[in-house]
């Protein structure tokens, strides 16, 4: 795999809402050196300049296990609120989407009942469904990745 | 029935010293954290986190419905709510109470009575606990003839305020018609409660409260009190116990009345009963009841040597009180400074960003509880308390020197603190002797202001 632009894009989303000063990152012998503050990522060969870590600064915000994406590029259904979450309209009756299934932003993805309170999950995204990580009835946090979608158009 | 698996809906060092107490009791702990919370000391601390909702409180914190979804989705036996928040919002325990998960606190019903500043002062003088010369006023007369009764100076106060939040001063009476309609339009916005209700404004006044811990079935008993005049706009910055040089035979009289305003609500769980002294006049009158777990409760723990929240959780789980009143003993005296990120130098403005780096005092008769490690973010969407240093000592004298050491050991890096702040109280005479009123803050502020200034230009 490579780096694509919107790789670089997003690595430069993540080290703006860090507190790390620079980030040094090589993938098949291309190595990529951010810092903040320099407008443009400077692509270079020769080893990055060492950088003094910070003291023991926690992780970034993104702690939580994940099954990691089965392709790139895909994009991350993540849940709006905390709450149980249902993949069908009711028991019994076939679920809102499987896998293979085309979504546009608006389409209802799923339910997730908060104290018997129920809303409903859009896609947000326009796509196929090539994953769906949550489960039927289970807990799902604020932020939980439900589906991944390959977006489309 | 035994306690398993708390849920903690709270942060910051709260949540943190609740995990402590349940490893120690061997209970899970789940963390009801904001997305702003996720790395946080807690957070890695607790057994298990769930990420309730972004930052900003409203959103996360303060939901009920989140809160108690998630006790019952990771199957938590309990919640307990810490401090702020919805630690005294009867919905969060009424949804409790109807959903069979127990509330580490007191009863709905009990958190109502309480809340209702008007409804725990006819609490009070039921119990024939003395309450500040005032009462209800429906309309501008009904306020002038009381507050001719009174005289002023007056304070209006909202029925749905409390600690500080809701009050106006009126000086002179005829200034009372105006200031009534704007208290009265302020407590609609801030409470969505238009009620107001008069009491005498005490000059010079210490506030002193009482711990107590009841099980719900009438049995209270106090753990002393605290001083917490130290203040600056109502906020607590330091508290300490024993209340020094109170006037003779007051100290048993205030736990004697915070007892029988309690024993009278059959109260449970954890509470402090507030009292305004009034030095002028040698009295001392209720001023409201704070229902849950207080910042301020390490000192306590520091003289008695009770794990509040054990207790709290031993109540929860249907128990007797554990503690005897006769068996209880006050050790020595302890005091607490609260350190937070905020500048003292803008006007104590709240000061988010990211501690570089946190070295937090250690030794004998020193306790520090906070979240704050190198590294931490303090997030903007909370309150600016970074930990709390408590000092324990055999008498005054020595646990104001361990404090005094403790403060000059803490090194915070990368926010501004109110450290300094601290370390000049402590080397303050006035401070030092004692028994300092609640006006105190503002007027060793404006005494220090001075050399400061030459020591900024020299």
């Amino acid at each position: 795999m490579t780096l694509t632009a919107k790789d670089v894009a997003e690595i430069m989303r993540l080290l703006e809402q860090s507190n790390f000063e620079s980030l040094s990152l090589e993938i098949n012998g291309v190595k990529l050196n951010l810092q903040r503050g320099s407008a443009v990522p400077v692509r270079q060969t020769s080893p990055p300049a060492a950088t003094a870590p910070q003291a023991p600064a926690p992780a970034s915000q993104a702690p939580r296990k994940v099954r990691p994406p089965s392709e790139p590029g895909l994009s991350d259904i993540a849940s709006p609120l905390l709450g149980i979450f249902y993949r069908a309209p009711k028991p019994g009756e076939p679920p809102f989407v499987e896998v293979g299934a085309k979504v546009e932003e608006d389409t209802v993805i799923g339910i997730i009942e908060v104290m018997k309170l129920m809303n409903s999950v859009r896609a947000e995204a326009k796509g196929e469904v090539v994953e769906i990580l949550a489960e039927n009835g289970a807990l799902v946090e604020y932020g939980e990745i439900l589906m991944r979608v390959r977006p489309r158009g | 029935m035994a306690i398993r698996r708390i849920l903690i809906a709270n942060r910051g060092e709260i949540a943190a010293r609740v995990i402590r107490t349940c490893r120690t009791l061997g209970i899970e702990t789940v963390l009801a954290a904001s997305e702003a919370d996720l790395d946080s000391v807690p957070a890695r601390f607790a057994d298990r986190t769930i990420c309730i909702g972004p930052g900003r409180p409203s959103d996360s914190y303060l939901r009920v419905e989140t809160i108690v979804q998630a006790a019952l989705g990771v199957k938590a036996d309990a919640i307990h709510p810490g401090y702020g928040f919805l630690s005294e919002r009867p919905a969060l325990a009424r949804v409790c109470e109807q959903e069979g998960m127990i509330f580490i606190g007191p009863t709905a019903a009990q958190i109502e009575a309480v809340g209702d500043k008007l409804r725990a002062r006819a609490e009070a003088e039921a119990a024939g606990v003395p309450t500040a010369p005032g009462g209800a006023v429906e309309t501008v007369s009904e306020a002038m003839v009381l507050g001719r009764e009174i005289g002023p100076p007056l304070l209006i106060k909202a029925v749905g305020g409390g600690g500080g939040r809701g009050m106006k001063r009126v000086d002179r009476l005829e200034d009372l018609p105006a200031a009534m309609d704007m208290a009265a339009a302020e407590a609609s916005a801030a409470f969505g409660d238009t009620r107001v209700y008069l009491e005498r404004f005490v000059a010079r006044g210490r506030h002193v409260e009482v711990q107590i811990l009841g099980d719900g079935k009438g049995r209270i008993v106090h753990l002393g009190e605290r001083d917490c005049s130290v203040q600056r706009r109502y906020q607590k910055l330091i508290e300490e116990t024993p209340a020094p040089a109170l006037p003779p035979d007051f100290r048993a009289r205030i736990h004697e009345a915070a007892v029988l305003f309690t024993e009278r609500l059959h109260y449970r769980s954890a509470g402090t009963v507030e009292f305004l002294v009034d030095l002028e006049r040698g009295a001392f009158y209720f001023l409201e009841m704070n229902a849950r777990i207080q910042v301020e409760h390490p000192v306590t723990e520091a003289v008695t040597g009770v794990d509040l929240v054990a207790e709290q959780i031993a109540v929860a789980e249907g128990h007797d009180l554990r503690l005897k009143q006769e068996s209880l003993k006050r050790e020595g005296c302890a005091i607490e400074c609260r350190i937070n990120a905020e500048d003292p130098a803008r006007d104590f403005h709240p000061s988010p960003g990211v501690v570089r780096s946190a070295v937090w005092p250690a030794g004998e008769g020193v306790r520090v509880d906070t979240h704050i490690v190198s590294g931490a973010r303090i997030p903007p969407f909370y309150d600016s308390l970074m930990g709390k240093i408590i000092a324990h000592g055999p008498d005054r004298f020595s646990a104001l020197e361990r404090m005094r050491k403790a403060i000059a050991e803490t090194r915070i890096e990368g926010v501004a603190t109110n450290l300094e702040f601290h370390a000049d109280v402590l080397a303050d005479p006035e401070f030092a002797r004692g028994g300092v009123d609640t006006s105190y803050v503002p007027r060793f502020l404006g005494r220090r202001h001075l050399p400061q200034q030459v020591r900024a230009h020299g």
